[in-house]
């Protein structure tokens, strides 16, 4: 499985004279998960959004499978279908139930039938263990069920490849475990993955490659064994020692 | 109170013919007023600079002038340029363009306070901009913006009063009428006003019934919130 899916490079984005991040290449395989990690404030979520062209980036250059989707004739709304899409505050449709929600792009972007779309919509719903709250509005779901009707609504898009950006940030400790175990059954099933994340015992149980990112560029990746127990440099042991200091913690007490 | 009961029975039918009319004034006038003045909040809203511009510059006219002025503008000023149009045609038009300016501030805000996220979350699954307007923004929009828009059907039933002054048969020229043969204005004047308490009565309740009709279960706290 060396097939890539997706190629980031020489990216960089700024906005006036603050640069948020520049020259990020990355390389992701097919079936890989990949996690990026760093403080707050050094451009993770705006490599995301960019990846998914929701932001412009003003330079370098991105392919999706063969495509280059920072081509000026892209069709945006075709390459975001087969990017998937997961923000930290959910973001669900607010007037439509759980259904609703996942059933909404297979009508309107897919154009299935109703019918087809319906059972395409229930089967994700099951996947993320939500059949039963199918009828319910986001308003009447906790935080934790509505990331998970989140994650199905982009799983049903079939992507070729998920963008977590904070996943879970958002929600109370009690609730961060039902997502985090959505996400690792994701991953063993083979789904692409790319997830902006703090939660390290999932980046070390799951990730395939950790990516540290600092003031806008990368400093080390590799294997979460290389970068816990080796790393090369001395800010990415910094880092992860006070990460999983402090959400460590809240690991143990949910 | 110089027997508006009285009064009130004598008339009653004619009294109700110009309600209906009344009636009719404040459907058109909302009608009209609600197709604009969606155009008028999405081109502010979304639309390029120049369409921004042309809404605003739109809705600060009409705001901004008295309501007869545009009636008379339109009924007795339009003929100079070669169009000439009947009284009930022109109360249609000076009452829903007017109400459009007002209501299309009402559906920016609600546009607004829905926020960019949602749209973010709608392209996000490959819906183009306008898809995300239509199936995720405006769904949410309309509903949010009852309660502060259902000022305006009741502001604007009474505001129809106005048409009497180009001869629209509406409730207020009967009032004027009745006023005019039985030599009791008070009678007369008082008789009306309980007519359009009651109707603005029913329309509250009708409003009030829609309002609670089209809240969504668990998201109005939210809504508030923000």
């Amino acid at each position: 499985m060396t097939n890539t899916i997706l190629t980031v490079k020489n990216l960089t984005k700024k906005y006036g004279r603050n640069i948020v991040f520049e020259n990020i290449s990355l390389n992701v395989n097919e079936g890989d998960t990949i996690v990026i990690i760093g403080p707050s404030g050094t451009g993770k979520s705006t490599l995301l959004r960019c990846i998914n062209l929701l932001t412009k980036p003003d330079a370098g250059q991105i392919w999706l499978d063969e495509q280059e989707i920072t081509a000026k004739d892209t069709d945006e709304d075709q390459v975001r279908q087969h990017i998937g899409m997961v923000f930290q505050n959910f973001l669900l449709f607010n007037h439509l139930t759980a259904l609703e929600n996942v059933k909404l792009g297979l009508l309107r972007v897919k154009k299935l039938d109703k019918d087809a779309a319906e059972a395409k919509a229930m089967q994700e719903l099951e996947r993320v263990g939500l059949s039963d709250r199918a009828n319910h509005y986001p308003g009447q779901l906790s935080g934790g069920q509505q990331q998970r009707v989140a994650i199905a609504r982009a799983l049903a898009m079939d992507p070729r490849v998920m963008l977590f950006d904070e996943p879970t940030s958002a929600l109370d400790p009690e609730l961060i475990g039902e997502v985090l175990e959505v996400m690792r059954n994701l991953a063993l099933s083979g789904m692409t993955m790319l997830v902006v994340t703090h939660e390290m015992g999932f980046a070390r149980e799951v990730a395939d490659r950790i990516v540290f990112m600092e003031k806008g560029s990368i400093v080390e990746e590799g294997s979460p064994d290389e970068l816990f127990y080796r790393p090369k440099f001395e800010r990415t042991r910094e880092f992860l020692w006070k990460i999983t200091e402090l959400y460590g913690k809240k690991e143990k007490e949910a | 109170m110089q027997d508006w009961a009285t009064l009130l029975k004598r008339f009653f039918s004619e009294f109700m013919v110009g309600a209906g009319v009344t009636l009719e004034l404040t459907a058109v006038g909302l009608a009209i007023g609600l197709v604009l003045g969606l155009g008028l909040a999405l081109a502010r809203a979304y639309g390029p600079f120049w369409l921004r511009s042309l809404a605003i510059g739109y809705i600060e006219l009409f705001r901004g002038t008295p309501l007869l002025v545009q009636l008379f503008l339109i009924y007795y000023g339009l003929p100079s340029l070669g169009i000439t149009l009947s009284q009930s045609l022109s109360a249609y038009l000076a009452l829903g363009f007017n109400s459009a300016a007002y209501q299309a501030e009402y559906l920016r805000g609600a546009i607004i306070s829905i926020g960019d996220s949602q749209m973010t979350a709608g392209r996000a699954i490959g819906l183009s901009r306008w898809q995300t307007i239509r199936f995720i923004i405006l769904p949410q929009a309309l509903r949010l913006v009852i309660p502060a828009w259902s000022n305006e059907p009741i502001s604007l039933l009474k505001t129809t009063a106005v048409v009497f002054l180009i001869a629209v048969q509406d409730l207020m020229a009967k009032a004027k009428r009745a006023a005019t043969i039985t030599y009791n204005p008070i009678g007369s004047y008082i008789a009306v006003a309980v007519i359009y308490l009651v109707m603005v009565f029913v329309l509250n309740a009708f409003l009030k019934w829609l309002e609670r009709k089209a809240r969504i279960p668990g998201f109005e706290m939210d809504a508030h919130k923000a």
